[in-house]
């Protein structure tokens, strides 16, 4: 694909997806291997500060930070994974329902996006776990539900502008259903816009990951995260000031890759960036 | 007051889009400078005024009145535009400011060089709106730009650019914008406002019988270097080179659609 | 304009009444009982009985909804399922301290990201421009979280300024030390969101810088920077009061982590306690509170823009 390789040639989107695959590598790695066990507790050894064999020390329970931060990559790109997809279905359905139905649901559905879009992610993730209790679960519905409004606004505009294009009008004249032209033109054309949003969504999910894990509605206490190991050290930062700094950076990290990520693919994929160039010349 | 430009060229990310243009408009000379889009004409102009965009670089000779003007410090150009040197751009949309009234834009330059303020410049305003032909002059003062049409607009720019007299004018493509109805109003009233001012104009278009309307001779560019220049009537009559040729046959085109 | 106000206020009456409904439907999605809860493990069926009818959820759906919303209006907004304590009166106090650290954070937020974003529109081309780049992407990308306790590592543990955690008891009647316990989490908000905001800022002057009007403006004998402070700053203010809507949505969502973290008596505080005990009366208040503000919020800031730009006055 040449945007991907247009992509390659940008030194930061080189760089943001060398560090967002590296950080799914070792979420999957973790998976079967990991320095030390995680969730092995050994009350002598808590505290410890970075050396051998715990590269980032220990916490209060005794456990090696650095393995808690590559099974707590899993959650993250888990939720990421999740909440993207969520958002992009979402996002995709509810734009277009308003773009192929007829007038009065269009405008129901396009006041509705408008008042969703009102909605905080958190208070949404407030409400999920006010009555199903905090898990992963919650923070993937309501980041995708969240982003997934915000989408459906970027592609409305986008499918209505292409929606005017030439091929799209000589397809109807052609006889083409709605859904037709939707799959078939409509949505490999708008494909570089939502792969943009989609990068920006992941970032917004690992830090909204982080965030509710923290308040205790989002990793329940059995599952690793990095949000999660926060709050655990949260009440110890008095004492052990530095411990908090490395899954910090880990969420930092991620979401500034994430971040940089979609910017880049957000230039490579810009038509009107070329244009502008000739557009200087006369 | 007369402008030399020597060897101008212009860079933009590392590619010269203008290059070895030279040309002179002496005192109340009507100089056209014509060519296609893409070839360098708007930059040619922007690069006189010091108002090049942001990562274009120009080099080469600009001389005012005997004084190299090119590369000065943006205070001191800022110094010679509009009272000097004033500008009147393509697109009458976007060239006013959409959030102040019109007679303050109007009235600007002659605030800016000469410290007119409050009532002064108001009937100064008023003066030049009716001087550039627009209606209800104390009225339309005091409208916003989009209560106006794309022809008054324009009427507007051209009062704008001379509200401290300047003794040169450069007219990017000022009726290309517009209406084919409204273009030869703007014409005329360029033509009259500088003949009756003996102020200087550089004229830039891409229409040969635009041109011809208001220009006495004119630099022909493709781009971004001049391929021919001489008299317009001798442009319109024999021209040399294809570009030109092409140009006419253009404007031939386009003249047969106006009278049928 | 008043009839543009009153279509806005229709539709933020609309927006209010149809946030507010999604919540309560929401929050009555339980796949559990309240009653039986409070009535634990070994409560009886009349216990259990007794209980629903003195919280009202024996009535039907639509009734409960129709007197929480009259409530609003009268400021009876029901009873903590939990303590039994009045809910407007337990939102009421804790707003004395939500409301004061979302406008503190507002200011430190514009404080950075005005200067900073115009700075960085001036010096785009020179490193320190760059540099004020990166600093922001990293700050945009730190969790709020690990920002405040980061703050309170150097600040609090590391030089002892300011104190790490709570809100004197005494509350506002001692302006000094409720100030000085704003400061690091007002910091910590206004600093990440500053970062969010000063790139805003910056890309919209650039835009601004490149406007043909403000061409014209250097064309007639201001300087370029001139021109774009004259002409091109006030476009940039107007945007800046159109996304501040989104800004103080974000500011209220930092809060609520930022209570948590510096341990302060404020709604977002007692929003994730409530939450995690499953107090439906209070959750459901302090849910519909929230979004009402940023729903307010977002109306007055479309009045105003209404407003101040001339071309969406006047429909001459």
């Amino acid at each position: 694909m040449s945007w991907f390789h247009r992509l390659w040639r940008i030194p930061t989107g080189r760089a943001a997806l060398v560090v967002v695959a590296v950080i799914g590598i070792v979420a999957a790695v973790s998976l079967v291997w990991t320095p030390l066990d995680p969730a092995r507790a050994d009350a002598y050894t808590a505290w410890a500060p970075p050396g051998w064999p715990h590269l980032l020390g220990t916490d209060g329970t005794g456990r090696d930070i650095a393995s808690l931060l590559m099974a707590g990559a899993r959650s993250t790109v888990v939720v990421a994974l999740g909440a993207s997809i969520v958002a992009i279905v979402v996002g995709v359905a509810l734009a277009a329902l308003g773009a192929l139905t007829s007038r009065p649901v269009r405008e129901a559905v396009a006041v509705a996006v408008d008042v969703l879009i009102a909605f905080p992610v958190l208070l949404i993730a407030m409400m999920i776990a006010a009555v199903w209790g905090g898990s992963l679960w919650v923070v993937i519905w309501s980041v995708g539900i969240g982003y997934g409004v915000n989408i459906a606004r970027v592609a409305r505009g986008e499918l209505r502008r292409i929606g005017r294009a030439d091929f799209v009008l000589a397809a109807r004249a052609s006889g083409l259903t709605g859904g037709q032209i939707l799959t078939r033109h409509l949505l490999p054309n708008t494909a570089p816009v939502f792969i943009v949003q989609l990068s920006w969504s992941m970032a917004a999910a690992v830090l909204a990951e982080a965030g509710l894990s923290f308040l205790g509605v989002g990793a329940p206490v059995t599952l690793p995260s990095w949000g999660l190991l926060l709050s655990e050290l949260q009440g110890y930062v008095a004492i052990h000031p530095l411990s908090v700094v490395w899954p910090g950076l880990a969420i930092t990290l991620t979401v500034l890759a994430l971040n940089l990520l979609g910017d880049a693919l957000r230039e490579a994929t810009d038509p009107r960036l070329t244009r502008t160039r000739s557009e200087a010349r006369s | 007051m007369t402008l030399v430009v020597r060897e101008l060229a212009i860079e933009i990310d590392g590619s010269r889009v203008v290059d070895g243009v030279s040309f002179e408009v002496p005192s109340g000379a009507r100089l056209g400078i014509i060519g296609e889009s893409g070839s360098g004409k708007s930059l040619t102009a922007l690069a006189v005024m010091g108002l090049l965009p942001h990562g274009a670089h120009a080099t080469g000779s600009v001389t005012w009145n005997g004084r190299e003007i090119l590369g000065l410090p943006d205070r001191e150009l800022a110094a010679i535009r509009g009272s000097e040197i004033g500008m009147v751009f393509q697109e009458p949309q976007t060239a006013l400011n959409p959030i102040r009234r019109v007679g303050g834009q109007i009235a600007e330059a002659a605030r800016i060089h000469r410290g007119v303020r409050g009532p002064e410049a108001r009937a100064l305003a008023e003066r030049l709106a009716a001087a550039v032909g627009l209606p209800d002059p104390a009225g339309i003062v005091r409208r916003y730009p989009h209560q106006l049409s794309g022809g008054q607009r324009q009427r507007v720019g051209i009062a704008a650019a001379l509200a401290a007299e300047p003794s040169l004018i450069i007219a990017d493509e000022p009726t290309t914008a517009l209406d084919v109805t409204v273009q030869k109003g703007i014409l005329e009233l360029l033509a009259s406002i500088v003949a009756d001012r003996g102020a200087s104009l550089v004229f830039i278009t891409h229409d040969l019988a635009v041109l011809a309307q208001v220009a006495t001779h004119a630099v022909v560019l493709e781009r971004g270097r001049v391929v021919e220049e001489g008299a317009v009537a001798d442009l319109l009559s024999a021209p040399t080179h294809p570009v030109t040729q092409g140009l006419l046959r253009d404007s031939k085109a386009t003249l047969w659609r106006r009278h049928d | 304009m008043i009839r543009y106000a009153l279509t806005r206020i229709l539709l933020l009456a609309l927006g209010l009444l149809v946030s507010s409904a999604i919540i309560f439907a929401a929050l009555r999605v339980l796949p559990g009982d309240v009653a039986q809860m409070i009535a634990g493990a070994d409560g009886t069926p009349e216990q259990i009985a007794a209980i629903r009818s003195d919280l009202g959820l024996d009535r039907s759906l639509l009734a409960q909804y129709a007197e929480w919303i009259g409530g609003l209006f009268t400021g009876d907004l029901g009873s903590s399922l939990v303590t039994g304590s009045p809910v407007a009166d337990q939102i009421a106090q804790k707003a004395r301290v939500t409301i004061p650290l979302g406008v503190f954070s507002l200011v430190i937020a514009l404080a950075i990201a005005v200067p900073l974003g115009l700075l960085g529109a001036h010096r785009r081309d020179r490193p320190s421009g760059t540099a004020l780049n990166v600093v922001t992407q990293l700050l945009a990308a730190v969790p709020v979280v690990w920002a405040g306790l980061m703050l309170v590592v150097v600040f609090a543990v590391g030089l002892d300024w300011l104190p790490a955690q709570g809100f004197p008891r005494a509350g506002w009647r001692d302006p000094g030390s409720a100030l000085r316990a704003l400061v690091l989490p007002a910091l910590t908000i206004g600093v990440v969101e500053g970062a969010l905001l000063m790139r805003f800022v910056r890309s919209a002057t650039l835009a601004a810088a490149g406007e043909d009007f403000v061409r014209t403006a250097a064309a007639k004998g201001l300087t370029r920077n001139r021109a774009l402070v004259r002409h091109g700053l006030p476009a940039v203010g107007l945007s800046i009061i159109t996304v501040l809507g989104v800004q103080i949505a974000g500011i209220m969502v930092g809060a609520v982590v930022v209570e948590q973290v510096f341990t302060l008596p404020g709604i977002g505080r007692m929003l994730v306690a409530d939450v995690g005990a499953r107090d439906l009366t209070m959750v459901q208040s302090e849910l519909f509170v929230l979004t009402a503000f940023v729903l307010v919020v977002g109306f007055i800031v479309d009045l105003i823009h209404h407003a101040v730009d001339p071309r969406l006055r006047e429909r001459a």
